[in-house]
């Protein structure tokens, strides 16, 4: 394992942490508002306070919980749909692989952020466990794409032959035989659907779609926005939630990079 | 042909998928928005807007759903997509027609740029793998998980709010009349900067790593080492032979992610409020304004489908292989 994979792994720790126990070091309730209107970072609010006195580093640390939580969610639900998809597909072959991959590249075309917030808009409770639901419906098309390549390619090879020959049921050679080998493939596809359902979710949340009762790091841009933060030069307000959001996308990405190099040895970095 | 023909198959499905999912949406969830908005409105509504309403929206319960399904057809073939909310009384079609130049200009040419730009760097970066260029790779990882409206939000508040250099909101200057004159025409391109930087900046990092990778894989082919053995100059055996074949998945890569970078650049013309279809979809939020929302979606998908089919014939141009099957 490298420092880059390293790394990822490490921030990934800290905000899995934070998403946990968040809640309790909060200083103060993310929504109490108090006197100290609109003031820059300071020692008693880290991250200064919004229009209305909330303190802004509270509601970064009991945001983070409902980004994770989607971000787990989506993960796992997306990458069952497109194990069930894509391996299904890249296995059978035929007709039913000619179906399955056209239903994934259709769900990859349509764009997903207008569906989604139609769908969204038009729920009447619009609760985060619907919304990862929601999300993870859109997520699943490009792990599906993958893991089928993946799995036609290993369809052929002398092993899986060899099970079949010996009479084994075709879902146990693809439970068995087949998906062992798709480790590092569903791996950072589960990584990479976790970094669009987070992203996902926090813009659902900016342009105000989702319920803003709970607090997200989405939540915090919404309100800076519609409060007019940029304006008022309060830049406190919305930059830390921003930089969180991409120093965990970031993590993630750094680990994906760690799954491919496993995976590929030709990416890993050589001294030239 | 058969590579055109499954494409063309593919369209048709996805469109048909896409209208169908329009059709289906206000009637499988609960609520009735669109009622509760048409009771507002009242008697401002004249007959054939309310008609067309309730056709879109699947109001009329009298009808079979299959009955429903064909007059919906009958209305998005006429091009009638309802009145908007927001903009009332204008019909949603007119609203959709004014904003689509905007978009497809701004979000069509960065969308290009960032393109162009990111398989370029990922051509060099894979040719020249273990030199300083594999350093860029956690930087522009980072700038990509910089979520695109919050780039723009950080660019606002620097170049229009810390150092006023470019305006922070709009198409073009309050006061011009849109007219093809030197100064509207500048006005545009003032505007354009940061949204556009914003796009660019966002979305070229996945190119340059997509493009990296299957470099680096190339390059390791029997081909490119034939190539060098033949004594070809780099730039010849670089571009020519292990460029031209790894920019094939890229291309269909970027026909797949076109609807997931349209998305993003919808919000950073939110952000900006800029005069295209994500700036309007976002005023339609607001006003919980369905019958916008559901055309910017068809239209946007739309857009995307087109811009798959000019990717399919670069595909074509590029891959021989493609074009003897048939």
């Amino acid at each position: 394992m490298n420092f880059k994979t390293k790394l990822g792994l490490g921030i990934l720790a800290f905000f899995t942490l934070i998403a946990v126990i968040g809640s309790w070091i909060a200083p103060y309730d993310p929504s109490a508002m108090s006197d100290d209107l609109l003031s820059p970072p300071s020692g008693s609010h880290w991250f200064g306070t919004t229009m209305t006195g909330q303190d802004i580093f509270s509601q970064v640390l009991v945001g983070t919980r409902g980004v994770m939580v989607v971000g787990l969610v989506c993960g796992v639900l997306a990458t069952l749909l497109s194990i069930l998809v894509g391996v299904t597909s890249g296995f059978l072959g035929g007709a039913a692989d000619e179906a399955l991959s056209m239903l994934a590249n259709v769900f990859l075309v349509i764009p997903a952020l207008p569906l989604i917030i139609i769908v969204a808009s038009m729920l009447p409770s619009a609760d985060t466990v619907l919304i990862a639901a929601v999300i993870s419906l859109t997520a699943w098309a490009w792990g599906a794409r993958v893991l089928r390549a993946q799995t036609m390619s290993l369809r052929r090879r002398d092993f899986v032959e060899a099970a079949r020959a010996s009479g084994e049921s075709t879902w146990r050679i693809i439970v068995f035989e087949v998906l062992p080998n798709l480790m590092a493939v569903i791996a950072s596809g589960f990584v990479g659907t976790v970094i669009f359902a987070v992203m996902l979710q926090i813009t659902l949340s900016f342009v105000g779609v989702i319920s803003l009762s709970t607090w997200n790091w989405g939540t915090i841009l919404f309100w800076a926005q519609s409060n007019q933060a940029l304006g008022l030069g309060a830049w406190w307000w919305f930059v830390p939630a921003g930089l969180c959001i991409a120093l965990l996308g970031t993590a993630l990405a750094l680990i994906n990079f760690g799954i491919d190099e496993y995976a590929n040895p030709r990416l890993r970095k050589v001294r030239a | 042909m058969t590579f055109l023909l499954r494409r063309a198959v593919f369209y048709l499905v996805t469109l048909w998928a896409a209208i169908t999912a329009n059709f289906l949406l206000p009637r499988l969830l609960p609520g009735d928005p669109v009622q509760a908005m048409i009771t507002k409105l009242g008697g401002r509504l004249n007959s054939d807007a309310m008609a067309s309403l309730y056709i879109l929206f699947g109001l009329d319960d009298n009808k079979s759903i299959w009955q429903q399904y064909v007059d919906y057809w009958g209305s998005l073939l006429q091009g009638d997509l309802g009145l908007s909310f927001t903009f009332f009384p204008t019909p949603v079609a007119d609203v959709l027609s004014q904003s689509l130049p905007w978009t497809l200009g701004l979000v069509g040419v960065t969308t290009v740029i960032a393109f162009v730009l990111g398989t370029l760097l990922g051509v060099y970066a894979g040719w020249k793998r273990g030199s300083w260029m594999d350093n860029l790779i956690p930087m522009t990882t980072f700038l990509s998980s910089i979520p695109y409206f919050w780039l723009g939000l950080i660019a606002i508040s620097l170049f229009s709010v810390t150092w006023p250099l470019f305006p922070a909101s709009g198409g073009y200057a309050p006061g011009l009349v849109p007219e093809f004159s030197g100064e509207f025409i500048g006005s545009v391109l003032e505007h354009a900067v940061l949204p556009g930087i914003t796009i660019v900046i966002s979305s070229v990092a996945g190119w340059i790593l997509g493009m990296r990778n299957m470099m680096v894989t190339v390059t390791a082919e029997d081909y490119v080492l034939v190539a060098r053995a033949k004594g070809l100059t780099q730039k010849r055996i670089m571009f020519a032979y292990a460029a031209r074949n790894a920019v094939l998945p890229s291309i269909s890569g970027f026909a797949l992610s076109l609807g997931f970078i349209v998305g993003g650049a919808l919000l950073v013309e939110m952000v900006f409020s800029y005069p295209g279809l994500g700036y309007v979809l976002f005023q339609g939020i607001g006003a919980k304004d369905y019958p916008l929302m559901q055309g910017v979606f068809l239209v946007i998908t739309l857009a995307v489908l087109v811009a798959n089919l000019l990717a399919d014939i670069g595909y074509l141009l590029l891959d021989p292989r493609t074009r003897r099957e048939g």
